[in-house]
C-alpha cells in the first residue's frame, strides 16, 4: 500500500470522478486535524466532529461524481464551520456559545501540528468510555468514517452505533474527559487502550460482499493508517512500533489468507502470495522497537508473527521459538484467547495430549468462543478421537458468525 | 475548575465487622486523604460520612414512605466528598486515594442546573 501523500498527488486531477479508495485516504488525512481544530474553536468536540462528520457526508456525495477540489482539506474545513455556525444558530442548547465565539480557525489547509490528532485519539480511547464507543468513536473522529460505514464495518445496527458516538461524546464533554497524551505513569496503560483500539479494528474489518462497495470502508487499512500515526507520533514508545509491526506482518499475508473470499488456515498459506515488502517494514519496525528495550505484550505478538513470516511452509515453522514468545507473552497478557493460541504451539512441541489438556482449562471461559472449538477439534483428531473431533467441529460451525470462516469449518466436518 | 462528586460505595459488613481500632485507622485514612486532596491540585468543597443503611427511609415518587435505601445492593452509598478538579483524569487522581476498602468510588461531574444537562 502506497502511503505517499495520496491528496496532494491526486488532487490535480480534480475533475475526474473519485474512487472510493481516494475518497477514503483524503478523507482520513484531513478528519481528525479538523474535528481538533473545530474543537478548540468551538469548546466542544461533540459540535465539532458533528459538523465534520456531516462535511464529510457532503463530500462524498459530491467528489464521488465531481472529484477531489483541489485542497481537500479547505473545503471540509469551510464546510465543518458553516455546519457548526448553523447548528449554533438553530440550537438552543448551543445558542449563547455564538456570542462568545472567537475568529474561526483559518479555512485554509490544516498544516499545523500533526500531534493535535494524537490527543484527540486519547480522548476518544478514554478508559471512562466503554471499549465499543471508543472504537466507534475514534472510527468517526479520528479516521472520519460515516455512521453507515462503521455499522457495515462492525456488523452493528446504524442506530446502535450512532447512539454509542453520541454518548460517549456527551460523555466527553459533561465530564471534562481532557483531550491531552497524557504523561508519566499513566502513559503506558493509557497508551495500550489506544493500541488496544487500533488492534480491535484491524480484527473488526468485515467486508461485506455484495453490498454497495462504494459505502465500505476496510477497517484494516484504516487500522493500518492510525497504527502508523501513533507509531510516527510517539517513535520512543516501543509498543506502538509494535503494534505497527503486528499490523504489518497480518496486513502482508493478507493476499494468502483469504483467496477468492475462501480462509486458508496460516500452515496452508502459499508462502509466495505474502507481500515481501510489508515483512520486510515490519522487521525493520520490531527491530527499531527492540532497541528501545522497552519489551511489552505488542511486540511479543509481532515477534510471534514474525516467525511465521520467516517460514518457507507450514512445515518449517520454529515451533520452540513461537511457545517460548508465548511463555514471555503470558507474563504481559494471560487472556484465555492467547493462552489458547500458545496451546496451538505447544502441541507442535509437547504434542497434542499436553495440548489439549491446556485447551479444556480453558473451557469455562471460552466454552462460547468458535475458535476454542475449533482448535480442541484438531488437538481430538491429532489423538486419533474423531468422533469428538467432528462434534467440536460441529459446536465451532454452530457458533461462528463469519461466512468465509464457515465455509473453511464446513469443509472440514465433510471430510 | 469543576466541580466533582466522588461516590463512596462499600459493602456496610466491612465496617459491621470491624474493631474499634480499625474504625481508627478508617478516620486516620480519611483525614489523611481530605489533605492529600490539596497536594494534588484539587480543594475539597464538601463532603459527609452517612450513617448505615438501616436507617434510611425512602420516599417513592408517589409519596409512599417506605424503610430501607432507594437501591438495594450489596454495596451502599456510605459517604461523599465533593471536589474541585481540573478535570475528570485529576478528578479521578483524586478518586484513586479516596479510602473506599469495602468497595470502590463513583466520580460524577456537578452540573449547573440552570441548564438541563440530560
Amino acid at each position: 500500500m502506497n502511503e505517499t501523500d495520496p491528496a496532494a498527488a491526486e488532487s490535480g486531477r480534480a475533475h475526474a470522478a473519485a474512487s472510493d479508495q481516494l475518497l477514503a485516504r483524503v478523507i482520513r488525512e484531513e478528519s481528525a486535524r479538523i474535528v481538533a481544530a473545530l474543537t478548540g474553536w468551538l469548546g466542544s468536540l461533540d459540535l465539532a466532529e458533528e459538523s465534520v462528520a456531516e462535511a464529510i457526508e457532503e463530500a462524498l456525495r459530491q467528489w464521488r461524481t465531481r472529484g477531489v477540489p483541489p485542497n481537500p482539506g479547505g473545503w471540509l474545513t469551510q464546510a465543518a464551520r458553516h455546519n457548526a455556525l448553523d447548528r449554533l444558530r438553530r440550537e438552543k442548547r448551543y445558542r449563547e456559545k455564538l456570542a462568545m465565539l472567537a475568529d474561526p480557525p483559518e479555512a485554509a489547509p490544516l498544516t499545523g501540528e500533526p500531534d493535535e490528532r494524537l490527543p484527540l485519539l486519547f480522548g476518544c480511547c478514554h478508559p471512562a468510555i466503554s471499549p465499543d464507543a471508543q472504537l466507534a468513536l475514534t472510527l468517526r473522529a479520528i479516521c472520519g468514517l460515516t455512521t453507515a460505514q462503521i455499522a457495515r464495518a462492525t456488523l452493528a445496527p446504524e442506530s446502535t452505533v450512532a447512539q454509542r458516538i453520541v454518548r460517549a461524546k456527551r460523555k466527553i464533554g459533561a465530564t471534562g474527559i481532557p483531550l491531552r497524551i497524557p504523561e508519566g505513569s499513566e502513559r503506558a496503560a493509557r497508551l495500550d487502550i489506544v493500541l488496544t483500539v487500533v488492534s480491535v479494528m484491524y480484527s473488526e474489518a468485515h467486508l461485506v460482499a455484495g453490498g454497495d462497495a462504494a459505502a465500505d470502508r476496510d477497517l484494516a487499512d484504516d487500522a493500518l493508517w492510525l497504527a502508523r500515526v501513533v507509531a510516527h507520533q510517539l517513535p520512543r514508545e516501543a509498543e506502538a512500533q509494535g503494534l505497527l509491526a503486528l499490523l504489518l506482518f497480518h496486513r502482508a499475508r493478507e493476499g494468502a489468507r483469504a483467496v477468492d473470499g475462501e480462509l486458508v488456515l496460516l500452515a496452508d498459506q502459499d508462502r509466495t502470495r505474502w507481500d515481501r515488502r510489508l515483512i520486510a517494514e515490519a522487521q525493520a519496525v520490531l527491530e527499531e522497537a527492540a532497541m528501545l528495550r522497552r519489551p511489552g505484550r505488542w511486540q511479543l505478538h509481532a515477534a510471534i508473527a514474525a516467525c511465521h513470516s520467516d517460514t518457507r511452509d507450514g512445515g518449517d515453522t520454529d515451533w520452540l521459538q513461537v511457545l517460548t514468545l508465548y511463555d514471555m507473552l503470558l507474563a504481559y497478557d494471560r487472556s484465555p484467547v492467547v493462552r489458547l493460541n500458545r496451546a496451538v504451539a505447544l502441541a507442535e512441541v509437547d504434542g497434542p495430549q499436553a495440548a489439549l489438556d491446556e485447551v479444556d482449562a480453558l473451557g469455562r471461559a471460552l466454552a462460547g468462543y468458535h475458535l476454542w472449538h475449533a482448535v480442541r477439534a484438531r488437538m481430538l483428531r491429532h489423538l486419533g478421537r474423531r468422533d469428538e473431533a467432528m462434534a467440536e467441529d460441529l459446536c465451532a460451525l454452530e457458533l461462528t458468525a463469519n461466512d468465509a470462516e464457515r465455509r473453511l469449518l464446513e469443509a472440514r466436518v465433510d471430510r | 475548575m469543576s466541580q466533582y462528586a466522588i461516590l463512596i460505595y462499600e459493602d456496610p459488613a466491612f465496617y459491621e465487622t470491624m474493631p474499634p481500632e480499625g474504625w481508627a485507622a478508617v478516620v486516620d485514612a480519611h483525614n489523611t486523604f481530605t489533605k492529600q486532596v490539596s497536594e494534588l491540585g484539587g480543594s475539597l468543597t464538601g463532603g459527609g460520612a452517612l450513617a448505615p443503611v438501616t436507617t434510611a427511609t425512602t420516599i417513592k415518587g408517589g409519596g409512599t414512605v417506605t424503610d430501607g435505601p432507594f437501591v438495594q445492593s450489596k454495596e451502599a452509598l456510605l459517604g461523599y466528598y465533593v471536589v474541585e478538579a481540573r478535570d475528570l483524569d485529576h478528578a479521578v487522581d483524586i478518586g484513586k486515594l479516596c479510602p473506599a476498602n469495602g468497595g470502590g468510588v463513583e466520580v460524577r461531574p456537578i452540573v449547573n442546573p440552570s441548564t438541563n444537562p440530560f
